[in-house]
């Protein structure tokens, strides 16, 4: 599918959503209410198939976090990049994608514990790199810590 | 020690842990095995033994500097990682790099999937239980490592790469060098097969262990040797070929077995390619320009790029988040070996713990691309 098509499918499945068009890929930007039910269709819908998530990530805009979601169709070859926009920075949740993809269970245990997003359903949610008491989550752009040096 | 209550769970099973110190695990990684006498039941990685945040690293550091980070990670492929930090940035800025620096990129990254491949083949001997073979390779992987040594200025770590080309011309007789490290490796690669290829007990060791099915595969984010032997066709170098690898003529080595013979197969010919690879090169460098036109103080402009390449352990993934300052505002590695550490509790359920060490030396992990 071109990017149009694309554009075309998520906006009837997801009236919501907003795009952005400036990276190389297609960024579509969705509630993260909404982020199960619209990944489930991604997946499975035969002409989508995006049976490959080969990139899981988050980013601190301050006010508000951004899970990132790179996804492939190895059948179709079509790319897509789905954002989830989680405004709580306090309490941060959002729903596990392990169900659909096994791949993001270590994934989402090193979000989890360098930015402090909760994964619901997560099957084994943990702290992967740090240890279990560590304070605050290094990722976050608020993070401080004593061993820090200002160059 | 064996039968104290305190080592068995509610059910039975006998917990241990495979590391962090173990020979076989290559670095600190940690394996929590649950067992039921010798049979696997569950395994669990437990990661953060080397983890430097070298993400958080990057983001205090300009975009010239935080290539140089990244040989840190999967320090057998050093060259390659700084190539994906190298052209995420010429992608952002569309710098046009020059085809001899391209030329040379491309010969030296191959050298290095060849020494790493070396270094992997030396490694899954001595984890089966025979050393010769890693004296055979490091015979030729110090070639290697020579030749890297005299041109790029250190053996392991090479820190070739600036953004828009490489760093500094190669000798006037890298060519001459390269051939004598090609010759040698083609004239002795008949030893490997000799030693352990043909070899019945190695080969029972790997025939029918760990399969990893082609669905599974894509399922769990598994790229490089690992997927190709699974019959999965991810290599990047000719889905988005990047430093000029849609000119070269090679093979993608797939096979579709998908056990750990398979994934011992495909590397062992995917030597052979690079092999080919630097010999269609090697006479043609062209010549002229080292390194494009760029800027001293780089400023990447707003927006995010991402950018891959084929490590020789599988895709190497590059996101930069960029605010249009002198440093990333957030930049993520990808990386193969996490993905296809992932795999790894998957396949190795039901095999007895003989061959949990077959699957892990096949799948081949670096553990500082892990914990980054």
């Amino acid at each position: 599918m071109t990017t149009e098509e694309l554009k075309q499918v998520m906006t009837d499945l997801l009236p919501s959503s907003t795009f952005d068009e400036t990276g190389e890929f297609l960024n579509v930007i969705i509630p993260s209410e909404e982020l199960l039910p619209v990944m489930k269709t991604l997946r499975n819908r035969e002409d989508l198939f995006f049976d490959y998530l080969f990139c899981l990530t988050c980013v601190d805009w301050k006010d508000h976090l951004m899970m990132v979601y790179f996804l492939n169709s190895r059948t179709h070859n079509h790319t897509i990049v789905i954002k989830a926009k989680i405004t709580d920075t306090i309490n941060p949740q959002i729903e596990s994608l392990f169900s659909i993809w096994p791949t993001a269970e270590l994934n989402e245990d090193e979000v989890f514990d360098l930015f402090g997003v909760k994964f619901l359903n997560h099957p084994n949610l943990r702290r992967l790199f740090l240890e279990e008491d560590w304070v605050g989550y290094p990722l976050r752009k608020n993070y401080e810590d004593e061993h820090m040096i200002e160059l | 020690m064996l039968f104290e209550p305190d080592h068995y769970n509610e059910e039975g099973e006998f917990v241990v842990n495979m590391g962090p110190q173990h020979p076989s695990t290559h670095g600190v990684l940690r394996l929590k095995v649950w067992l039921d006498g010798e049979t696997i039941k569950k395994v669990e990685p437990h990661l953060g033994y080397i983890h430097r945040s070298i993400e958080k690293m990057t983001e205090s550091l300009s975009y010239r500097q935080f290539i140089y980070v990244t040989s840190r990670m999967d320090y057998l492929s050093a060259h390659i990682n700084n190539q994906v930090c190298a052209l995420v940035v010429e992608k952002a800025l569309q710098v046009e790099v020059p085809a001899r620096a391209q030329a040379i990129r491309v010969i030296l990254a191959e050298l290095t999937r060849i020494s790493s491949h070396l270094l992997w083949f030396a490694s899954i001997g001595l984890d089966l239980g025979g050393v010769t073979p890693f004296f055979y390779a490091f015979r030729e992987r110090e070639a290697i490592n020579s030749l890297m040594d005299e041109n790029c200025g250190a053996r392991l770590t090479q820190n070739f790469m600036v953004p828009g080309g490489i760093m500094k011309d190669v000798l006037p007789n890298f060519q001459q060098r390269v051939k004598e490290v090609l010759k040698q490796f083609k004239d002795n690669y008949h030893e490997y097969d000799e030693i352990l290829t043909g070899n019945v007990i190695f080969q029972n060791r790997l025939k029918g262990v760990g399969i990893l099915t082609k669905e599974d595969a894509i399922a769990f984010g598994c790229t490089g040797p690992t997927a190709r032997a699974s019959g999965l066709n991810c290599d990047i170098r000719k889905l988005y070929p990047y430093d000029g690898y849609e000119k070269l003529q090679f093979d993608e080595i797939t096979s579709t077995g998908g056990d750990c013979w398979a994934r011992y197969e495909v590397r062992m010919a995917e030597m052979k390619q690079s092999v080919k690879i630097i010999e269609q090169l090697i006479d043609n460098i062209p010549e002229g320009e080292i390194v494009g036109n760029t800027k001293k103080v780089i400023k990447l402009p707003k927006g995010e790029f991402y950018q891959r390449v084929e490590t020789a352990r599988g895709e190497l993934g590059v996101y930069i988040v960029s605010d249009g300052g002198t440093t990333p505002y957030r930049c993520k590695y990808r990386s193969p070996n996490f993905a296809n550490l992932s795999a790894i509790p998957h396949i190795a359920r039901g095999h007895k713990i003989g061959d949990l060490i077959s699957i892990m030396a096949t799948i081949d992990l670096i553990i500082p691309d892990i914990d980054r």
